[in-house]
């Protein structure tokens, strides 16, 4: 449904050109959950952002191509793109805090987006984000539709802000670090939520985190991103089970064991992320990575299909 | 700094202003070649065109033929360039002048209210408790004040018969009145702000640390909290001239600034006012003058507030 | 919220008791001269210091003093000038407050319509030349000084080209009641009205301008584009929206100030006898209970409408509202 073929954003600044995203391609199936792992700073945010085509830096060029249902979006005129955003692409974002227009009601901001894609009577409209509250376990709907953002706690409003992005069914939702900024217990009450309204709604989902806990229990494949490129891709049992590139490696021994002895220190990748204004030649997890040695000072490239990963140790040439 | 440096409309705004004071600092000098004197009345001067005598006070010809008019601008430095006033003094070397008090005025009470907003903020914001409701209060009153009919009343009291405090006599005419005045006028402006910076800075982090280290309060302020507060003042600086040249002007106007026979462009621009519709350009001058000084100080305030305040760095970009 | 609202309203009566006393204090506790001299004018005979000295109770404790002073401007009313003998001071101010109203009003909805369009158009169009060049034209508004704009305009209006079709309908100066003469009322007042309002469109379009690039960089304007919104929508809906709470509130604040005269400059220029220009006139003349009465009244309202502006800003802000 969704094809992303080799997408790289990058920003003119003052210091010079940031390649935020390089050559990162993936797909999307109808109805799937595509988990898209990495740090901070390693496009995975941008990349979606042009897919949604939510760039508004005059400063960034984006090249390579986006087609959602055969329909190329890179360089479609942004009343076109207005007309799928929204309705049939819908994004949610990272702070609910500040996510919601404080001056408007729930309800209207809801009703709003419906309004903007369909024909329907503001009362329909209005209904239908009740129904939507509803849906989303917002206790007392019919009330609640009036409230104001302020009024309402990080997790309700997260809440808020899936039932409006499901509003108009989409075939694809991004959800872009929807329950980083929660604490645990609503963000698994918010996973449950997604996870059903997966079902029924049948909407595609491209769940970004850096969490890998979290892609366990909810992502049907993978795709690892780092330094701007993707690194690896696979099922979530094939990443789990036998990965092949050295950093979701270190990603998942990072997780701190549920059995076995406890450990004294918690493993951590050594380092930090290049700097993207000046990449070094290479492999960029070169400089962090155990198992480096004189291949490594060449990009490799993504090989192996489906399951590819960009290693030469692990992938021969 | 380099960032301001680039701002190619903010260092022209600056420049220009550069060339205003100097030409401003140099009334002396114009008024020595020319040969005037700008504060005497000189109503029978003469003064000499293209070989030819030209009286300074003409016969008028409007009307019944009656009184004398001043000459227009004669568009000739050095021979009352833009004509005279109705006391025969040549505008141009009053311009001059009356620029140099009304810039002075303008620095002066910049600084008092600077020094003295700073204290009541810094005072208020950081010792907090029982100090900064009653500072606030007396902010609070200050502020409500409008600000003209404030300098109106402190004018009319201070002006008429000038200021006796113990041993220091201020006389009426002097120019520290409206310094003092426009000076005191302004202080919540500056303070309110001031006060608000070192209420959120005495939060932070790095304060809290070394209160907690028992460092002395007066360090404290002087080393943490005062370098931070400094990039807001200097901000104001370019901001609170401009808007204290506005305020000097329209108080001399109102005859309670500058008081004659010192000038300011607010002076000049209230003698003008009976010779405006038969020789604008008395009227007309200052104003133009004032307009131009305070573009180029908004210019270049708006130009250092951009290059010294991170927040705002405004991305331009449509959706 | 009713305490909000409670606590506002006490801090405005603190504010206009200490206003009052710093009244008092500027005008009869300034060291340097005779306070009954200043009351009664020049020129005044011993008989009369003597009692202005009785009736101020000069001779009385300082509390008393302003007792006293408060009691005539507000309760007896029997605050009279000595400089033009007799005139009853407060109802003369009171008098005034229509024309200075008539201005101010008038200006205002010119500044607000053209501050809205052009801080609104200037966003819109941000980084092209139409906003660098309103907001030039808003710099050279805001520095230009009022009173000196409405000696231009006199020149202009009444002089120079007054007899051309441009500008041939403007009256003589001064101010005409409506009562009595609507039409006369707003041709006299156009040019005031356009004179003032220069200033605060230059102010108030830079302010919204600015107030509106910052709320377009919010989280919420970037869920309003993934929600599909035009531009245009998420402008005015959404990030205007947001920042007319400021406008309003500010607004407010120099509308109150100006009722209270700092719309003096104006009126003297253009004639209009309204409560600043009353106070310009007892300026020159030295006459100090009008300029006492003129300056309590104008900074109480001002006072109030800086409360009722809170207030409103209390009401409108759904967040203060409920939260």
């Amino acid at each position: 449904m969704l094809k992303v073929n080799d997408l790289s954003v990058s920003f003119r600044t003052e210091q010079g050109i940031v390649r935020a995203v390089e050559g990162v391609s993936f797909e999307v199936a109808e109805g799937e959950l595509l988990g898209v792992v990495g740090e901070s700073g390693s496009g995975k945010t941008v990349s979606l952002l042009a897919v949604m085509g939510l760039i508004v830096d005059p400063n960034a060029t984006v090249t390579g191509s986006i087609t959602y249902r055969g329909r190329e979006l890179v360089g479609l005129p942004a009343k076109e793109m207005r007309k799928l955003r929204g309705r049939e692409i819908a994004m949610i974002f990272q702070d609910p805090m500040t996510a919601l227009t404080p001056v408007y009601a729930i309800g209207w901001q809801i009703a709003e987006q419906i309004l903007a894609h369909e024909r329907v009577s503001k009362a329909a409209a209005w209904q239908r984000a009740v129904d939507l509250l509803a849906e989303v376990n917002i206790p007392n709907p019919a009330e609640a539709v009036h409230r104001y953002p302020h009024q309402l706690s990080g997790g309700m409003r997260q809440r808020v802000v899936i039932a409006m992005a499901l509003s108009c069914n989409p075939a694809l939702l991004v959800a872009d670090e929807p329950t980083t900024a929660l604490d645990v217990t609503v963000q698994a009450q918010i996973l449950d939520l997604v996870a059903k309204l997966r079902r029924n709604h049948g909407s595609a989902i491209v769940f970004i985190t850096h969490d890998m806990g979290v892609m366990a229990e909810i992502a049907d494949r993978m795709m690892v991103m780092y330094a701007g490129r993707e690194v690896e891709r696979g099922t979530k049992q094939e990443l789990f089970l036998s990965p092949r590139h050295p950093y979701t490696q270190a990603l998942l021994d990072s997780i701190p064991p549920l059995k076995g002895p406890r450990p004294r220190r918690l493993r951590t990748i050594p380092g930090a992320p290049p700097n993207l204004l000046n990449r070094p030649p290479g492999c960029a997890f070169a400089p962090r990575c155990p198992h480096r040695f004189e291949k490594c000072s060449a990009v490799p490239e993504l090989t192996g299909g489906a399951r590819a990963a960009a290693c030469f140790r692990t992938v021969p040439a | 700094m380099r960032r301001l440096a680039r701002d190619r409309a903010a260092m022209a705004a600056l420049v220009l202003f550069a060339v205003i004071v100097i030409m401003c600092l140099l009334a002396p000098v114009y008024a020595a070649w020319a040969g005037v004197e700008p504060f005497k009345s000189t109503l029978d001067a003469v003064i000499t065109i293209d070989g030819q005598d030209v009286p300074v006070m003409e016969q008028s010809t409007e009307g019944l033929g009656l009184g004398y008019n001043p000459i227009g601008p004669t568009w000739r430095l050095g021979s009352y360039f833009l004509g005279a006033d109705n006391q025969g003094r040549d505008v141009m070397a009053r311009l001059l002048y009356g620029g140099l008090n009304s810039l002075v005025i303008a620095g002066s009470a910049t600084i008092v209210t600077l020094v003295l907003a700073t204290a009541l903020g810094l005072a208020a914001g950081f010792f907090g408790g029982i100090v900064d409701t009653v500072l606030s209060r007396i902010l609070d009153i200050l502020w409500a004040f409008p600000v003209y009919l404030l300098a109106i009343s402190l004018s009319i009291v201070l002006i008429a018969q000038g200021v006796q405090i113990g041993p220091i006599t201020i006389e009426s005419g002097s120019l520290s009145l409206p310094i003092f005045i426009i000076g005191i006028v302004y202080i919540p402006y500056v303070a309110r702000p001031v006060r608000g910076q070192v209420l959120s800075l005495r939060e932070s982090e790095f304060v809290l640390a070394a209160i907690g280290l028992g460092v002395p309060s007066h360090r404290i302020l002087y080393r943490d909290i005062l370098p931070n507060v400094s990039t807001t003042l200097i901000v104001f600086v370019p901001l609170m001239m401009a808007l204290n040249m506005l305020t000097e002007s329209a108080l001399s106007f109102l005859s309670i600034g500058v008081q004659p026979p010192n000038a300011s462009w607010g002076t000049i621009i209230l003698d003008g006012q009976g010779l405006l519709y038969s020789r604008p350009m008395v009227a007309l001058a200052p104003g133009l003058a004032i307009v131009i000084t305070v573009l180029a100080l908004n210019v270049f305030g708006d130009g250092l507030r951009d290059a010294l305040d991170p927040r705002s760095k405004i991305r331009i970009g449509r959706g | 919220m009713i305490f909000a609202l409670l606590r506002r309203f006490g801090q405005m009566i603190f504010v206009m008791f200490g206003i009052s006393v710093l009244v008092f204090l500027i005008f009869f506790a300034t060291p340097g001269a005779d306070p009954a001299a200043r009351i009664a004018g020049r020129n005044a005979s011993p008989e009369i210091l003597e009692a202005v000295r009785k009736s101020f109770g000069f001779d009385q404790p300082i509390y008393v003093q302003y007792l006293t002073m408060m009691k005539k401007i507000f309760i007896t009313g029997d605050l009279t000038s000595f400089v033009n003998r007799g005139w009853k001071v407060v109802p003369a101010v009171l008098d005034t407050v229509p024309v200075t109203l008539s201005l101010v009003i008038g200006a205002a909805v010119l500044w607000v319509v053209f501050g809205l369009l052009i801080g609104v158009a200037a966003a819109a169009a941000r980084g092209t030349w139409l906003d660098k060049l309103l907001m030039v034209l808003g710099l050279i508004g805001i520095s230009m000084p009022v009173y000196w704009l409405g000696e231009v305009m006199n020149l202009v209006s009444q002089s120079r080209y007054h007899d051309t079709w441009m500008f041939s309908w403007v009256p003589p100066l001064g101010y005409k009641t409506f009562s009595t003469d609507p039409k006369g009322w707003f041709l006299t007042l156009v040019i005031p009205w356009i004179t003032l309002s220069i200033l605060y469109i230059g102010l108030y379009g830079r302010v919204l301008r600015a107030a509106i690039i910052e709320s377009l960089q919010e989280d919420y304007i970037r869920t309003a584009r993934a929600k599909g919104l035009s531009e245009t929508r998420i402008l005015l809906r959404h990030a205007l929206r947001t920042s007319l709470i400021s406008f309003a509130t500010l607004f407010g604040l120099d509308f109150g100030a100006l009722v209270g005269g700092s719309a003096l400059l104006t009126e003297v220029v253009f004639g209009l006898q309204g409560v600043g220009k009353l106070t310009y006139d007892a300026l020159l003349n030295l006459d100090l209970p009008i300029i006492m009465a003129t300056v309590m009244y104008a900074s109480f309202f001002v006072v109030m409408a800086n409360a009722l502006v809170d207030i409103v800003y209390i009401l409108l802000d759904p967040r203060v509202r409920t939260g």
